[in-house]
This record gives C-alpha cells, structure tokens and sequence, in this order.
C-alpha cells in the first residue's frame, strides 16, 4: 500500500536554508552526517515475518567504527534525545497555534486543534523541565514558517507532522538510556500516535499507514522532512 | 468492579461536549489531569514521569512478552468475534475488519517472538465478552485499547533486549492509533491527556480478569 506520508516526507524540498534547529556549535556538515539507526528493529520485524512493508526510511550507515548518536547534535545521550524531541515539539505548538490564528477552522476541527496544540505545548514544557532536571541546557525555540492555504492542505500538513512525529519517538525510544526519560518518551509517543490516526481519520487516510507494525524514523529522516519549516 | 475506571480515569472526570465552545478546554484538561492524579498519584500530571515500573523489575522479556501476549489475543477475539456480533456497518465494520487483523498480526510477531527468545508462548485463554449491540461493543474496544497502550507503556521500561523494545514500540503506537479511532467513533476525545498513563502488570490483569472465562 502506497504511503502518501512517506511520498510527501520525501518529496519535501531538501534544498532549502540549513534548519538551525538547534543553537549549537555543530557544523552543517556533522547536521548532514547524522546517521540512521533503525536496523535491528527492522531486522527484528522481519525475522517475526510480521511486516511485508520495507522499510524506505532508514538507509543504515554504519561503515564507521565510531558510535556517534543520532541526536548528537542536540546534546549528548539521553539530553540530545530530549533536545531533539523538544525541538519537534517547539515545532508542533507553533503549527498548532498558527493554524488556530489563520481562521480556516471553526468549531469541532478548532476545537480538536486546539486540543493538540495544547498537547504539544505540555509536552514542551515536560521536556523542557526533563532536560534542566538532567543538568543539560533545553534547545532553544527555532524560528518556523508553515504554508497555511486551505482547511485540507493544513490538515494534511498536520497529519505529515504528527506521523513523523510519533515516527520520531519511536525511532528513538531504543536510544534511551534512562528508564524514566523512556518512560516520559513513551507516555509522549503514543500521543503522538493518536494525533496521527485522527488526523488520519478525518482526511480518510489510513490510521495505521505502516500496517499493523508502525515504522520509527532516524532522526536524520525527520530533521530533513522538517527543514522546509525551520526559518532559523 | 469497574474495569473502565481502572482503564481510563480520566474518563471519570472528562465531559466532552461535541462541537461547542461552551466548556472551556482548559477546565476539560483540569479536571482529566485531576482525575489521573487522584488514581496515580502526581507523577502523571506532573512534567515528568515518576514510575512505579522499578517494582517489577524482576520480570524477563519473555514474561513481559507473554503478558502483552495475552492482551493481544484478548483483543484479536474480540475483533474476531465483532465481525460478526457487532452489529456494525460501513465504516465501523471496515474499521473492525483493520484492527482484528492488526491484533491478529501482533498475536503472530509476539509468539514467534517468544519461541525465538527460547521462551514458551502462553495458551490462549477463552474470553468472554458481554455486549448486545455496537454501543456496548465500542466501549468494550475503547477499555481494551486504551489499556493496552497503557499496558505496553509501563511494560516499556522494564524490557531488557532493545530489540524487543523496539518491536514493542511499534505495536504500541499501533494500539494508541486503534484507540483514537475507536474514540472518534464513541464521539470521546480521541488524545484525552497530552501523556497516556501506564499502567502496571497487576492493574491490567485485574482489569481484564472479568473477560477471561
């Protein structure tokens, strides 16, 4: 089955500004290096025959001896997954809030909208207090711009955001080090799981667009997909 | 007993009021956050998740496997069962149709999981589950699928094998995406709290020992 997430991810235009989406002193070149990590899972899946799907997201490349997170650029272990999480967090209440000031939604859709967006905020702000809580310094809020045309496009948009999303949290759970931080992570993930299937459900997509086994993504994969909307 | 307490407090405090603007969300989302806390404790509606999950430390992957087992053939007969004795029609039956298969498929991954780990898969147990039409069978399907992500979310921390971590990851955000769209169709909020609570091993059991025969 044809994945229209997945299509419009990778259609998403690559050329655009270098997303600074962390105010860090990491060069573009360590931000495009960032790695995949999503192999044994995938492995896993297929060795239970579960899942026919392929896996398209995760291009796995771990030809380098050195073992260098995904999230390294944020910080490092669990508070580089924590500022990476953040920082797509920061990125969700914005959208949600800017949706919610274009007028293009009134009554139960508002509501549902504000609902999530609300959601994400605590979300920003539980993260925000796990990563001073882990002595680490939370990545700061980036600067986001979302193409906001029609009622459809929007929620579309949403429904690309918020299965990346839980995607994002998915991919990452098994780099967690902390039981508390996976705790928090999963109690977020599935959240984030249930945005997507409704957003899913009212545009009439599929709710579970990987079939019965939901796919993680690197965070390579979703920095990229989310880069269009980074202004800085 | 009331298992749809012990599933979803925050049921016992949230009002949702289809489109309208009378409710403010902020005093939804109050009284949902209470309503956990009264149940948990404040670990949920703090920032931060303080969890009891330390306590069953001692369980092994394949334990913890084969409770997610029986949860997931409790669900798969369930939907097995509803496509015939739900009552149900155009986009529910379609609906029905996805999560038994889905179910059905995580009942597969999980045993072959199992026997791979060297463990042996528990028998499916006989259920037994009271409803007479689709209202009683979507309230049945929202507990079940709200305490299965529960489940699996305090199952979670406890899984030693990363592998199996993942593997239970990406069943458990399928169980998350069966209970959005089962509360859509019960006309609930299909994302009640920004976090999902989790629940322990013993509360779940608990909470499903009336539909086990």
């Amino acid at each position: 089955m044809p994945d229209t997430t997945e299509q419009e991810r990778s259609e998403a235009p690559a050329q655009s500004a270098i997303a600074r989406v962390a105010k860090d002193p990491v060069s573009r070149r360590k931000f495009m290096a960032l790695t995949g990590g999503s192999a044994a899972m995938a492995a896993f899946l297929a060795a239970c025959g579960s899942n026919s799907g392929t896996t398209t997201s995760t291009a796995v490349s771990s030809g380098s001896g050195e073992a260098k997170t995904e999230t390294e650029q944020f910080g490092k272990g669990d508070v580089g997954i924590l500022n990476y999480a953040l920082t797509l967090e920061y990125l969700e209440t914005a959208f949600y809030a800017d949706v919610v000031k274009s007028g293009l939604f009134k009554g139960a859709e508002l509501d549902l909208i504000k609902k999530f967006g609300s959601e994400e905020a605590e979300h920003v702000k539980a993260l925000t207090a796990a990563v001073k809580s882990m002595k680490g310094t939370p990545a700061p809020e980036p600067k986001v711009e979302f193409p906001l045309k029609s009622a459809k496009s929007v929620l579309e948009l949403a429904a690309t955001v918020e299965n990346l999303g839980a995607a994002a949290y998915l991919g990452q759970a098994v780099n967690i080090t902390s039981p508390e931080v996976l705790a928090s992570a999963l109690a977020i993930h599935t959240v984030e799981g249930r945005h997507a299937s409704t957003l899913n459900t009212v545009l009439g997509m599929p709710i579970t667009p990987d079939g019965a086994f939901a796919k993680p993504a690197d965070a390579k994969t979703v920095l990229k997909a989310v880069e269009p909307f980074i202004v800085s | 007993m009331n298992q749809q307490e012990l599933a979803n407090p925050e049921l016992a405090g949230v009002t949702v009021v289809e489109d309208s603007g009378d409710i403010s969300r902020s005093d939804v989302l109050l009284k949902g956050a209470l309503a956990a806390g009264a149940v948990y404790g404040t670990f949920m509606v703090g920032p931060f998740v303080r969890q009891a999950f330390a306590a069953g430390s001692g369980s092994t992957d394949v334990d913890i496997l084969n409770f997610a087992l029986t949860l997931e053939y409790l669900e798969s007969t369930f939907y097995k069962e509803a496509m015939t004795r739900a009552k149900a029609s155009g986009e529910l039956k379609s609906l029905i149709k996805l999560l038994a298969e889905d179910e059905k498929q995580h009942v597969d991954a999980l045993t072959a999981t199992i026997k791979s780990l060297g463990g042996k898969p528990v028998a499916e147990p006989k259920f037994n589950f009271e409803y007479s039409d689709t209202a009683g069978f979507l309230k049945l399907a929202q507990t079940f699928e709200d305490t299965g992500v529960s489940a699996y979310n305090g199952a979670g921390p406890m899984i030693k094998s990363k592998e199996v971590l993942g593997a239970a990851g990406s069943i458990v955000q399928i169980e998350a995406r069966h209970a959005a769209a089962i509360r859509l169709q019960n006309k609930e909020e299909p994302a009640p709290e920004a976090f999902d609570p989790s629940l322990e091993e013993a509360q779940v059991l608990k909470a499903v020992k009336p539909f086990i025969a």
